[in-house]
């Protein structure tokens, strides 16, 4: 097992090598720069401007003036403050959705690329036949069925009901790097299967993993807002899927001025994708030294 | 006046990388007699493919002709030969020029086929490609003479027509491949790597096969490889490469008997033969340069025992030594001192 | 006569593509003795880099046994195929793909010396590598310790690779056409490097390749072994084999073999086939699989019954009904 705690420690190390090369980029910088911004405001922003409580009848589906950058809502409520106090929640669903399933198919897929034959077999027919099962449907269908109020428990079922997909791609990656010679060679100086797998399998993959996550979060990120929009998930706090679909019900698509209580929120999701996704654009020369033009 | 069929001049390439300007060919002049064949021999990094991939204006786009020229000529039996400025070609003359004058046949005898074309319809498409009328009476004709060059490089037309590439092996496409080449009857053919990762008994067989046709067609032949027993069997003269340039040219046995260029006389002995004898093998110290950031003075001189002021300094020529043999070194009549150095 | 080293007995491997069965490799008997260097030839197919494979603990047999000193490989304890599995090492051909790309030379060499507890601590494992790293010309070791693979040249990364299999002390290596995909002018230096493996530390080599003349100069003092398509046809002292070789298949190759020699290479009589006829694997041919293309083709005797491998002159081995067998 020291063999985990040897990969985790590496990647401390490659992680300060990493922001320095991050610096770089400027597309990566921008993207990592705006994710980190993204995440603080979302958690410390509540705390200085928390949610205001009561309505302001005077405002209401007012356009964006000085006082009011981003508009107000149909209650009146600044829509710059709900998208502050909205992000918390999609935030933690695209984390934790993304690195849980993440590790599942990580486990699964190299495990079952690895050892092949049966096991490996069996599991792939496994996968096979979850994925042509219709996932958003399910979800919904289990999100009304389960109740969920957590967001905790939102992001544990959709990263369950993701990683069979995710671990098929891991396995694919698995078995084209399994014949490189490297890996033969390793296997003649009997390193042995968890050292192989921790330490020359997975680092070859990293970049792989990290856009993978990256894309499984944004993904999570549609589902979720998705069936607040239906209405499935009840929404107990404000956060911007709710911002979305309420705004909507609030017939604000027939009142121009009232746009920005659908726009707010609709632009804040839309910028947090693309700072999610051009970090992972970056992570590529990151994680591949031979793309780097200087070590 | 000899009948030249192809003559370069100071021709210059590079390449834009990453980190800079690859210099890949500099100043490369050299060339072609009618019926003759010439072997560019050098080894990965010395520019060698890229001088026949310029000439048949094949390169990346990443890559540019910095100066230079080569000049084609045509000679059909009675007339004047007719001159053609290869490297301005463009369009309807570059497609007439191309195949019709001067054909290619390349390295990967996998990757040059149409996996979903058959023998058959490569060399109707061809034909049409380079302005051959399509008619009935035409490909008849042309259908005729195509089995029959199949038939010249040791082929049976008769299977192969209808066949498909990957339903043959690696020595029958790249002969597929030479049998294109000479469709149109062209007067040089360039080679890359014809025999590379092929079987020793598949390559004789190519081997023969392009000494039979040239007998037979009378065309010229420029080959590019890194293999010296390709050359010494086929050519009738040898230019060495190394980094980007031409550094001694010369009669194929002048070349492996008495060669003069340090580099050259390394290669020639780093080569075992089935005779030779194990003390007398070497090995060339030292690796090629950056072409991005070439060294001063002659390109070898990292790498040479015999390098004095001069070489660092001085960027060396190709003058002519003894007839019909050119050097690029300065130190060349004491090169064979090397050799004593290398088998150290 | 010492126990060999390393002793392949009536060793076959098929293999199955979709659905039809492949002779990989049939009956194959050679004894290695310890520090003995040698080469495998052959062309592509013939089944030599399957061999090495099984040797080297990469591919099980299909059938047949081979021993590691004197055991079998494949029914030993755990601390005796540990041993096998150390004692035996490999280097690919390709230089691009036999190094982890992300790691440092440093790292990749340490892994296994650390691993086996070869040294301990930081010191002694990078003192270790730096010796390695002289054994195979890489010097100054210290210039090599902290690059990656992609800035060595494909020699220095083949040297790399040797160093690697030497960190576990291996008591012979087989290196698959290890010399084939660098440059030429630098292969004699990698091959000198090898011959002084087994001079200085014992470690015997196995060269497969296709290329006859490159084998001859490798084992120089040691054998030769012809393959085609999965057999062994001729096998002996690598000089002879080439100066006087036996069997048609072998006579054939050394006639086609092109040479770095205009004059010698173009005076050269050449071995005519009797068909050129390529043969599949799929589909073997009966008796001696040469027979179709041999151009000493003797009649039905070829045709019907496979020649065993037995001793003729020059004290070679030889697979031909043609060549008789030595009478001492």
């Amino acid at each position: 097992m020291h063999h985990f705690y040897d990969f985790v420690a590496g990647s401390w190390q490659e992680i300060v090598k990493t922001f320095k090369i991050l610096s770089r980029n400027k597309m990566g910088l921008f993207g990592f720069t705006m994710t980190i911004l993204i995440i603080f405001i979302s958690f410390g922003g509540p705390l200085i401007w928390p949610p205001e409580t009561s309505a302001n009848v005077a405002e209401i589906n007012k356009g964006s003036t000085a006082k009011h950058w981003l508009g107000t809502d149909f209650q009146g409520q600044d829509n710059l403050r709900k998208v502050i106090n909205g992000g918390r929640d999609i935030v933690v669903i695209a984390l934790l959705t993304g690195v849980l399933s993440m590790l599942i198919a990580v486990a699964i897929g190299s495990f079952s690329a690895f050892i092949g034959g049966r096991v490996d077999s069996f599991l792939m027919e496994f996968v096979n036949i979850w994925l042509t099962i219709p996932k958003f449907p399910l979800l919904a269908v289990l999100a009304t069925v389960l109740a969920l109020k957590d967001v905790v428990m939102l992001s544990v079922l959709m990263a369950i009901l993701d990683w069979p997909a995710l671990a098929r791609q891991v396995r694919s990656q698995v078995l084209s790097l399994k014949s490189r010679e490297y890996i033969e060679a390793a296997t003649m100086l009997d390193l042995g299967t968890p050292r192989i797998i921790f330490r020359e399998l997975l680092p070859n993959m990293m970049s792989f993993i990290a856009i993978s996550t990256i894309f499984e979060m944004t993904h999570a990120i549609y589902q979720q807002t998705g069936l607040v929009f239906l209405g499935i998930v009840p929404y107990s706090s404000s956060n911007w899927g709710v911002m979305i679909s309420a705004a909507e019900r609030r017939g604000v698509l027939f009142n121009p001025q009232a746009a920005w209580g659908i726009l707010a929120p609709m632009a804040a999701i839309v910028l947090f994708q693309l700072a999610l996704v051009s970090f992972a654009r970056s992570l590529d020369e990151v994680f591949n030294p031979r793309l780097r033009t200087s070590v | 006046m000899p009948e030249t069929v192809l003559s370069v001049r100071d021709l210059s390439i590079a390449y834009q990388a990453r980190r800079g300007q690859v210099q890949a060919v500099r100043n490369i002049s050299f060339d072609v007699e009618r019926g003759e064949a010439v072997a560019l021999i050098g080894e990965s990094g010395s520019g060698k493919t890229t001088v026949g991939l310029g000439l048949m204006h094949l390169l990346p786009a990443t890559a540019k002709v910095l100066g230079g020229n080569a000049t084609y000529r045509r000679h059909s039996n009675g007339s004047a030969a007719s001159e053609i400025e290869v490297l301005g070609l463009k369009g309807d003359s570059l497609r007439q020029f191309r195949w019709h004058e001067c054909a290619m046949v390349f390295q990967s005898a996998l990757n040059a086929l149409n996996p979903v074309l058959r023998i058959s319809e490569h060399f109707i498409d061809t034909a049409n490609a380079h302005g051959y009328l399509s008619g009935y009476q035409q490909t008849a004709v042309l259908q005729e003479r195509s089995m029959q060059l199949l038939s010249m490089v040791r082929l049976d037309p008769k299977r192969i027509w209808r066949s498909f590439p990957h339903e043959l092996s690696g020595g029958m496409r790249q002969r597929v491949l030479i049998a294109l080449a000479l469709l149109l009857e062209p007067q040089l053919l360039i080679l890359d790597e014809p025999t590379t990762a092929l079987d020793i008994l598949t390559q004789r067989s190519i081997m023969d096969v392009l000494k039979e046709l040239r007998q037979k067609l009378g065309f010229a032949m420029l080959f590019i490889s890194h293999d010296l027993a390709l050359a010494a069997e086929l050519a009738d003269r040898v230019a060495t490469v190394y980094a980007g340039e031409i550094i001694e040219i010369g009669d194929v046995r002048t070349i492996f008997r008495e060669p003069y260029h340090p580099y050259t006389i390394g290669l020639i002995k780093a080569v075992p033969t089935l005779t030779s004898d194990k003390s007398a093998l070497i090995s060339v110290p030292g690796s090629p340069p950056d072409l991005i950031q070439l060294p001063t003075g002659c390109k070898f001189h990292p790498r040479c025992p015999l390098a004095d002021e001069r070489c660092r300094r001085e960027e060396t020529k190709l003058t002519e030594v003894v007839s019909g043999h050119k050097v690029a070194c300065w130190r060349w009549p004491e090169a064979r001192e090397v050799l004593k150095v290398y088998r150290a | 006569m010492s126990e060999p080293l390393l002793a392949l007995e009536h060793v076959n491997r098929t293999f199955m593509v979709k659905g039809q069965t492949i002779k990989a490799v049939d009956d194959i008997n050679l004894t290695i003795q310890a520090g003995e260097v040698l080469c495998l030839v052959g062309e592509s197919g013939c089944g030599k880099t399957t061999t090495g494979k099984m040797i080297a603990g990469l591919l099980p047999t299909s059938s047949g046994r081979i021993l590691y000193r004197g055991k079998d490989i494949a029914s030993i304890t755990d601390k005796d195929r540990k041993a096998y599995r150390l004692g035996v090492q490999m280097v690919h051909q390709d230089p691009y793909a036999s190094l982890n790309p992300i790691q440092t030379i440093y790292q990749t060499l340490a892994a296994p010396l650390q691993h086996h507890r070869f040294t301990r601590g930081e010191t002694e494992t990078k003192q270790r590598v730096r010796e390695l790293l002289e054994i195979v010309d890489l010097t100054p070791p210290d210039d090599f310790l902290e690059k990656y693979p992609h800035q060595l040249s494909g020699g220095q990364r083949q040297r790399v690779s040797v160093a690697r299999a030497l960190t576990v002390k291996p008591a012979f290596i087989v290196a698959d056409e290890a010399v084939s995909m660098v440059d030429v002018s630098i292969r004699i230096s990698l091959l000198k490097m090898f011959a002084r493996l087994k001079d200085e530390m014992g470690v015997g080599v196995l060269l497969i390749t296709h290329d006859l003349a490159l084998a001859k100069y490798f084992a120089w003092d040691g054998r030769i072994g012809v393959m085609y398509l999965g057999r062994l046809v001729e096998v002996g002292q690598a000089r002879d084999v080439v100066d006087h070789p036996q069997h048609p298949y072998t006579q054939v190759l050394l006639s086609a073999i092109p040479e770095a020699d205009p004059d010698a290479t173009r005076a050269k009589k050449r071995i005519e086939l009797r068909s050129t006829d390529m043969p599949s694997l799929l589909q073997l041919p009966t008796g001696c699989t040469f027979h179709p293309r041999c151009p000493a083709y003797m009649g039905e005797v070829c045709e019907k019954i496979v020649p065993p491998l037995k001793k003729a002159d020059w004290n070679s081995d030889v697979a031909c009904h043609l060549v008789p067998a030595y009478e001492s």
